[in-house]
């Protein structure tokens, strides 16, 4: 049994793991800020008539949402310095997990626009709006709110994803649980501690899951992460 | 130069076949097993036993909660810890299993949760055992709710078995580590991996939207 489970190891190294939670944090805050980004141009083409912006955007949702995040990273990691763009890992990693949360983004706004009656667009037309108008006034303030709770869902996928970030050797969470089980042959320490960091964060997510869709007025929606 | 790639390349054409089988195999094996454990523990955590649900439901939320790299890590380095010895292969296998588990028990749950109450009343005053009403009734019932999910489940779980590559397991991933050491050409490697998987999924993805839209018909849902 686990009767040398090392508390003190632990604690020593509490900065590294410090360090490697900062770093979890702050990088899936720039990959959701990205993700959003990506999500909303792609989701934009998408709602296209012509086929000329849909078609590539469902390819590009269709592509990522069929390969593993790994080997979308794999492919990023040791594909861009052939084309020249030799990067640091950590700003791979980001526009890795940006890119690839950006087709589920893409998919949730969609959903979300999608879920608008049509009688409210009809109304808008009605009422003379031009297409601008009536996206801004009627359409994106309705299904803001309906995307709230699934896009904090994609947030905790993204947050777990982040570790595979790991792999390519950057410093973060799984990162630092990898560090301790590899110097001090303590993988029990090291790779329960992490797990109890990221249940952490996945609990404050999905609390604020709950209470936005409290403060929403919407119903306490099962979300499927 | 590309052509040397492309020979080469076509030359490692066994590994990745064997790596494609090795990503096909612990799928699904890890598919029928964790599609029975799933429906055993969605059953359950529906139950009556409030006891047994709620340590289903943490037990899910711990799964829920962690990265898969770090669940296939704790169950490859410290389970022999405990005097369980395994293989890389058997990690991956438990590891998925007990994922693709959690994520069907909710789904199920769910679909047996959206049976209106009435129709197990309806059950129980025809005389129907517990088994009976579940078999006869109840699941039926659930599994046009629990169809489209469970199969989105499962390209998740193809997906997710990438992952195993982390602790040595030769699959598709794994494999195009290895070539691209000797070929150079990350692009067109991972390309291709990508494309296996792609293969694999893209059928199954297009089926779980058709379930969607065939079980949402079926139940006088309006499709806008």
């Amino acid at each position: 049994m686990l009767e040398n489970f090392s508390f003190r190891t632990i604690v020593e190294y509490l900065p590294l793991f410090g360090q490697g939670l900062v770093t979890t944090v702050w990088l899936s805050l720039i990959s959701f800020a990205g993700a959003l980004a990506v999500g909303i141009v792609l989701s934009a083409m998408n709602l296209q008539r012509g086929w000329l912006f849909r078609v590539p955007a469902k390819a590009y949702i269709d592509a990522v949402r069929a390969t593993p995040l790994l080997a979308q990273l794999y492919f990023l990691y040791f594909g861009l310095p052939r084309l020249g763009f030799v990067l640091p890992e950590l700003v791979v990693g980001i526009l890795a997990l940006s890119l690839n949360s950006g087709a589920y983004v893409a998919e949730i706004i969609r959903a979300g626009i999608l879920s608008i009656p049509r009688g409210q667009v009809e109304a808008g037309v009605a009422s003379g709006m031009t297409y601008v108008q009536r996206m801004r006034l009627v359409i994106l303030p309705q299904a803001f709110k309906v995307t709230i709770p699934p896009l904090l869902g994609q947030a905790i996928v993204l947050v777990k994803d982040s570790a595979l970030l790991s792999l390519i050797s950057v410093a973060e969470l799984t990162r630092a649980g990898q560090l301790l089980a590899s110097d001090r042959f303590m993988p029990a320490e090291g790779f329960i501690t992490i797990a109890a960091f990221y249940l952490l964060l996945y609990y404050c997510l999905k609390g604020l899951a709950a209470l936005s869709g409290r403060w929403l007025g919407l119903q306490p929606a099962r979300s499927s992460t | 130069m590309i052509w040397q790639q492309l020979q080469s390349l076509a030359g490692s054409y066994p590994l990745a076949l064997r790596g494609l089988g090795m990503t096909v195999v612990l799928s699904l094996i890890s598919l029928v097993l964790g599609t029975l454990l799933g429906f055993g523990l969605g059953i359950l955590r529906t139950g009556g036993n409030r006891l047994i649900s709620a340590a289903i439901g943490a037990w899910v939320d711990l799964i829920r909660g962690t990265p898969f790299l770090v669940q296939i890590f704790l169950i490859f380095f410290i389970l022999p810890e405990l005097g369980i010895e395994l293989d890389a292969f058997t990690a991956g296998i438990i590891a998925l299993t007990n994922l693709a588990a959690c994520f069907i028990c909710e789904i199920v749950a769910a679909g047996i949760r959206s049976v209106p109450t009435g129709q197990v009343e309806a059950a129980l005053a025809s005389g129907l055992s517990r088994w009976q009403r579940m078999r006869q009734v109840v699941l039926p019932q659930a599994m046009r709710i629990v169809l489209p999910p469970l199969v989105g489940q499962y390209v998740l779980l193809i997906k997710d078995s990438s992952v195993v590559s982390a602790i040595g397991l030769t699959d598709l991933t794994r494999v195009g580590w290895l070539v691209v050491q000797r070929v150079p050409n990350g692009l067109l490697v991972f390309f291709l991996v990508g494309l296996g998987y792609f293969i694999v999924c893209y059928p199954l993805i297009m089926l779980a939207r058709r379930l969607e839209q065939r079980m949402g018909a079926a139940h006088g849902e309006v499709q806008l």
